[in-house]
C-alpha cells in the first residue's frame, strides 16, 4: 500500500476515479466509464464523498473523526484501506 | 422524427433466438417505437423457425430469402420477387454473412427503388477480422496480434514462437473461443472451419473486461450517435443477456478514429477488450448493428431511426447525451403461431397476414 503521511492529499488517480462514481444515499456505487456497481457502508460513502470534495487525508481524517467518533489513526488507518479497496475494484 | 408518409423499410436477421440472437428483431422493435403506425415493417430471414417473422406488432409481413450461399444472383431474384409485392424503401441488413452480398447488390436495389446506407466493399474488407492489425495500425488503436490460418498444424508449433496459451480461436463471420492446448486448439479450429469455412484466425488472448460500442458512420469519417456498454451477464455463447450503458470518452474515441481511417459507412459496433492498463484492444467490428441494439432506443439515441433517416437523405435528428447506467435485461417468452402461418412461410416463404389468433 502506498504510504500517505498526513499532510499528503489522496493520490490524484483515486481522486478523479471517485468523482465520476455516482453513489446514492443508498450506499449503491456505480462506475459509469466501467460499467462496475458495488454497494459500501456508511463509512465507506463518507470515504467516497471526502474524495469527491477533493479533502486532502488531513481533511478527510477530521470529517470521519467528527462523523464516527472514532481515534484520528482509525480514521487514517480506515480512509487509507478503503481508498485502496475503492481503486482495486472500479479502477 | 421526420418520415412524413409511411415508409416501407425491409429488415434482415429476424433469428431472435434466445442464446444467440440476431438483430433484426431489435432494430424492428426500435423502428416500431420511433415511428408507429407510420411505417410497415418487412421481416427477412432465412428459416421459416426464425421467431422474428411471426412478430407482427414488429413484422407487419415476412418473407424468406435464399441464404447468401447460394450467391447474389439468388438473393437479388428473391428480392425482386418481394419487391413487387412489398415496395420496400428501405433494406437494413443485420447479419454479417449477408454484408457482402447485400454491398454487391446496393446499386441495383436502388434501380429498384430500395435505399441502403452500408460501407463500399473495400471498407467491409478492410474491417475484416483477418486485417484489423492493418486498420489498427493505420487508426493509432490498440489490438492483438492474429494469424490467419487454413489449418490446425499452427496450434503445435505456436508457443516456440511465442504465441502462448491462452488464444482466441475465431471464424470470419462468427464464433470466437479461448482455447488452453493444442487439442483444444484443433477442435475449435475443425468446428469453426467445418461451419463458417477457412480462413480461422487465432489471435492473441487479451485479458480483461470487454466493451462494446455501436454507432452509425456518416461515410465522411464521422460517427453518430455512439452508445456504449458493458456486458453484465452472457449467455452460453457469450452474448450479452444483462448489459449496463455507460459511458467512456477514450472509447469513444477508439471508436471514432476507426471510423475515421475507414470512413465508414452504415452501423457498426466496435468490440474492445479493456486491458489491465486501462487500455482498449480493439477485437473486432461488426458491420451491422448489435443483437443489444434496444438499448440505444433505451438511452434516448435511437440508431435505428437515425440509420433510417439518413438513408432517406434526410436531417439527422438531435441525439440526448448519453445516460450511463440504464440496463436491458433480455427474456424468452412464447409466441403462439396457428400452423397456416407456419405453412405460409414453408410452402409460400412469405407471410403477408398477421397471425389470427387461436381461440379455445
Amino acid at each position: 500500500m502506498e504510504n500517505l503521511s498526513i499532510a499528503q492529499p489522496p493520490h490524484p488517480p483515486i481522486v478523479s476515479l471517485s468523482q465520476r462514481l455516482t453513489l446514492c444515499d443508498s450506499g449503491f456505487v456505480f462506475d459509469p466509464v466501467t460499467g462496475n456497481s458495488s454497494t459500501v457502508n456508511p463509512t465507506g460513502m463518507a470515504i467516497i464523498r471526502q474524495l469527491q470534495q477533493n479533502s486532502n487525508l488531513k481533511q478527510a481524517v477530521t470529517a470521519l473523526q467528527k462523523n464516527f467518533k472514532v481515534q484520528s489513526r482509525v480514521a487514517e488507518r480506515d480512509f487509507i484501506e478503503f481508498t485502496n479497496l475503492l481503486w482495486n475494484h472500479f479502477r | 422524427m421526420t418520415v412524413g408518409t409511411a415508409v416501407t423499410v425491409a429488415v434482415t436477421g429476424m433469428n431472435a433466438l434466445p442464446d444467440n440472437p440476431g438483430p433484426g428483431l431489435a432494430v424492428a422493435r426500435c423502428l416500431r417505437e420511433a415511428y408507429g403506425d407510420n411505417i410497415r415493417i418487412v421481416g427477412l430471414s432465412y428459416d421459416a423457425l426464425d421467431p422474428g417473422l411471426y412478430l407482427h406488432e414488429y413484422c407487419d409481413s415476412a418473407h424468406l430469402l435464399s441464404y447468401p450461399r447460394n450467391g447474389a444472383a439468388a438473393i437479388l431474384a428473391r428480392l425482386v420477387e418481394i419487391q413487387m409485392q412489398e415496395k420496400i424503401d428501405v433494406l437494413i441488413p443485420c447479419l454479417d454473412s449477408e454484408l457482402p452480398v447485400m454491398v454487391s447488390l446496393a446499386p441495383r436495389l436502388l434501380e429498384m427503388g430500395i435505399r441502403t446506407f452500408l460501407p463500399s466493399a473495400e471498407q467491409l474488407e478492410r474491417r475484416a477480422k483477418d486485417r484489423l492489425p492493418e486498420l489498427s495500425e493505420i487508426a493509432g488503436v490498440l489490438c492483438p496480434q492474429i494469424h490467419r490460418l487454413t489449418s490446425p498444424g499452427f496450434f503445435k508449433t505456436c508457443e516456440p514462437e511465442g504465441w502462448l496459451y491462452p488464444l482466441v480461436v475465431k471464424g470470419v463471420f462468427y464464433d470466437a473461443k479461448v482455447v488452453h492446448n493444442p487439442e483444444e486448439a484443433t477442435a475449435v479450429f475443425n468446428m469453426i472451419a467445418s461451419q463458417w469455412g477457412l480462413p480461422v484466425i487465432a489471435q492473441r488472448f487479451v485479458a480483461g473486461e470487454e466493451y462494446n460500442l455501436t454507432a452509425v458512420g456518416d461515410g465522411k469519417g464521422n460517427l453518430l450517435g455512439e452508445v456504449m456498454m458493458k456486458k453484465r451477464a452472457i449467455t452460453a455463447k457469450g452474448k450479452a443477456w444483462v448489459g449496463i450503458a455507460i459511458h467512456d470518452d477514450a472509447l469513444a474515441a477508439t471508436a471514432r478514429r476507426l471510423a475515421s481511417a475507414l470512413n465508414w459507412k452504415g452501423p457498426l459496433e466496435v468490440e474492445a477488450m479493456r486491458d489491465s492498463k486501462g487500455r482498449y484492444q480493439l477485437i473486432e467490428i461488426n458491420p451491422r448493428f448489435p443483437a443489444w441494439i434496444y438499448l440505444s432506443l433505451g438511452v434516448g439515441r435511437n440508431l435505428p431511426a437515425l440509420l433510417l433517416e439518413l438513408a432517406l437523405g434526410h436531417a439527422t435528428p438531435p441525439l440526448s447525451p448519453p445516460q450511463p447506467g440504464t440496463m436491458f435485461i433480455r427474456y424468452a417468452q412464447e409466441t403462439i403461431i396457428p400452423l397456416a402461418a407456419f405453412e405460409a412461410l414453408m410452402i409460400d416463404g412469405k407471410r403477408t397476414q398477421p397471425n389470427l389468433r387461436i381461440l379455445p
